[in-house]
């Protein structure tokens, strides 16, 4: 076993020994089913309604009914719950004093910054994994196109894992693990926000650079079954220059 | 092994170590003295690699601290003040995770991990949450871990703190016993341990090295009286007067209790036949007589109080060395 993986493997059995995980985890799926239950009814209401009034067998769309509406949903979602995944990662090492035990191993600040990021990422994938159960279960009920749902997922892993990456430097940031979950809020708000900006300014210089710097818009693509290798670019180069920060926040204590 | 040239750190213009120079030769034990704040930690924390001196260079077994910190750090096993142990974790786990980190495997960090277990006594807690473990657990787990990779050199901030007194010989024993085939450089607030374990000393005080020999010299070095402690069954009023006319006696003064007196005496002149001649032939009744080594933390003191400008009074001085010599007497049997 590599030292990064010693790293993985030691947060992974963190994770699971707090509660954090099983919380955490319990009302991402509760909501993931909620809004679905709640998009799957509304769905079927609507088709009540079209077989009324053309009275017969109506074709509803569920990618565009069902999973779009909860794609769309769910950001909103991740960026509560994953700064709460994130903010134990260095926080808690610096508050127990185990942060000086790390920095003093024989292991690069690169492979502690990677190995934190792997393990949340891992559990932050399962969890999407869990709820693969919902399209699942509707396909053995109706007919859907699964291709839109597959690359909304990957929206949901890119997101999720540029969402994991900025909790991380927030989290390399403070000590205090409720400050470390708020600046990642509050981060990501921020660059939320800013798209509307972009949306303001529409067709300039400043409003497609503003709009390409939020997530939102990449996001949408995948979400509307459009793989983009621009978008791919954003979220890959974001997510390395967030763990880039984080290895120079963490590199910085040497210096104080 | 460990050389350390004049190594500045400085937190803005707070100063906490100033041109700090110093070296550890292989097999040495070195006890680093000083009170609170002087820049042990600070000391430590550079040649482990933690942070960068902001001036001077560090080199631990021929590896600078700045420009090689992997190569240094693989050679180094290092318990800072509070035990880095993670909570959550058992013993052993803990202790997979630290071989893990430092690049061992299979058999041999099995054979690593036994080794240390049984070297500080921790096969009754392996399988329990560190978590669940006392302060002296935690503090033994903190020691096996920087034992672990049998590291060339050992750096440890206050090893014995949190130990019952059982523990504290033991670990002595353990820090003694690596001496010769480790270099050591152990941080203490409590003196005797410095005596007991090292073969060198060095104090530093707000920053600076202050001294720096074996603890026998600094001791000698730094007296300027010998002084012997006396106490007598039937001490009348006048016995000090009568005590004073002895040639070579420069001070006598009242001891705990009643009956103790603390004689003070010209360097290198040994009084004591002379004294209890005195003592015998009035009758006074003498029941104890001995002389009072200066202790290492005399010495301490008074480097450290020289330093902020608060010389001792005799009188204090010599109640305080009356006290501590009994301490030290205490620890020792």
């Amino acid at each position: 076993m590599t030292p990064v993986q010693a790293v993985i493997a030691k947060e992974l059995r963190g994770y699971f020994v707090s509660p954090i995980v099983y919380v955490v985890g319990a009302v991402f799926l509760l909501i993931f089913g909620l809004l679905s239950y709640l998009y799957i009814v509304f769905a079927g209401a609507q088709a009540m309604q079209l077989m009324q009034m053309q009275g017969g067998m109506a074709q509803i769309n569920l990618n565009d009914l069902v999973f779009r509406n909860l794609f769309a949903s769910m950001r909103f979602i991740l960026l509560i719950i994953l700064p709460i995944l994130t903010m134990r990662l260095f926080a808690e090492e610096r508050k127990l004093r185990t942060f000086e035990f790390l920095m003093t191993s024989p292991i690069g600040i690169n492979e502690i910054v990677a190995g934190k990021f792997v393990s949340v990422l891992l559990i932050y994938l399962s969890l999407l994994g869990l709820t693969g159960l919902v399209p699942a279960v509707l396909m053995l009920f109706s007919d859907f196109d699964w291709n839109p749902i597959l690359t909304g997922y990957l929206g949901m892993a890119l997101l999720g894992a540029l969402f994991l990456s900025v909790g991380v430097f927030a989290s390399a940031l403070t000590e205090n693990q409720i400050v470390a979950a708020f600046v990642s809020f509050g981060i990501l708000l921020t660059v939320w926000l800013i798209s509307g900006l972009g949306t303001l300014l529409g067709d300039t210089t400043a409003g497609h650079i503003i709009s390409y710097v939020s997530f939102m818009e990449h996001y949408d693509h995948l979400v509307r079954g459009l793989i983009d290798t621009s978008d791919l670019v954003y979220f890959g180069s974001s997510l390395i220059l967030m763990l880039f920060l984080s290895h120079r926040v963490v590199e910085s204590a040497r210096w104080k | 092994m460990i050389d350390v040239q004049n190594i500045t750190k400085r937190y803005g213009h707070h100063t906490a170590i100033d041109r700090v120079t110093f070296s550890v030769a292989k097999g040495e034990v070195l006890a680093f003295l000083g009170p609170n704040g002087a820049g042990k930690t600070t000391t430590m924390r550079i040649l482990t690699c933690f942070m960068h001196a902001t001036e001077g260079t560090a080199r631990v077994a021929g590896f600078d601290c700045a420009d090689q910190p992997l190569e240094v750090k693989r050679r180094i096993g290092y318990l800072p003040e509070t035990p880095p142990v993670y909570q959550e974790l058992t013993v052993t786990e803990y202790l997979t995770f630290v071989g893990r980190l430092r690049g061992m495997v299979g058999r041999n960090l099995t054979s690593a991990l036994d080794q240390s277990i049984g070297r500080l006594e921790l096969a009754s807690v392996r399988h329990r949450l560190i978590g669940n473990l006392s302060r002296g657990y935690r503090q033994r787990v903190g020691l096996a871990q920087a034992l672990l990779h049998d590291p060339p050199v050992l750096i440890l901030d206050e090893p014995t703190v949190g130990l019952d007194p059982k523990q504290i010989i033991e670990i002595r024993e353990l820090i003694k016993s690596l001496a010769g085939s480790h270099s050591v450089i152990l941080s203490t607030h409590i003196l005797p341990e410095a005596t007991a374990v090292c073969q060198r000393v060095v104090i530093i005080s707000e920053g600076r090295i202050v001294a720096e020999d074996t603890p026998e010299q600094l001791s000698a070095r730094l007296r300027q009286s010998e002084k012997i402690s006396i106490t007598l069954k039937a001490p009348p009023v006048d016995c000090e007067a009568k005590l004073r006319a002895i040639a070579g006696i420069l001070n006598i003064f009242p001891g705990q209790t009643t009956g103790n007196f603390i004689i003070e005496c010209v360097l290198g002149r040994d009084l004591r036949d002379e004294i209890a001649r005195v003592v015998v032939s009035n009758h006074w009744g003498l029941l104890e007589l001995r002389t009072i080594s200066m202790t290492l933390e005399d010495v301490f003191l008074q480097l450290t109080r020289h330093e902020e400008g608060m010389p001792q009074s005799a009188e204090t001085s010599a109640r305080s060395t009356s006290d501590r010599a009994e301490i030290t007497q205490e620890t020792a049997s």
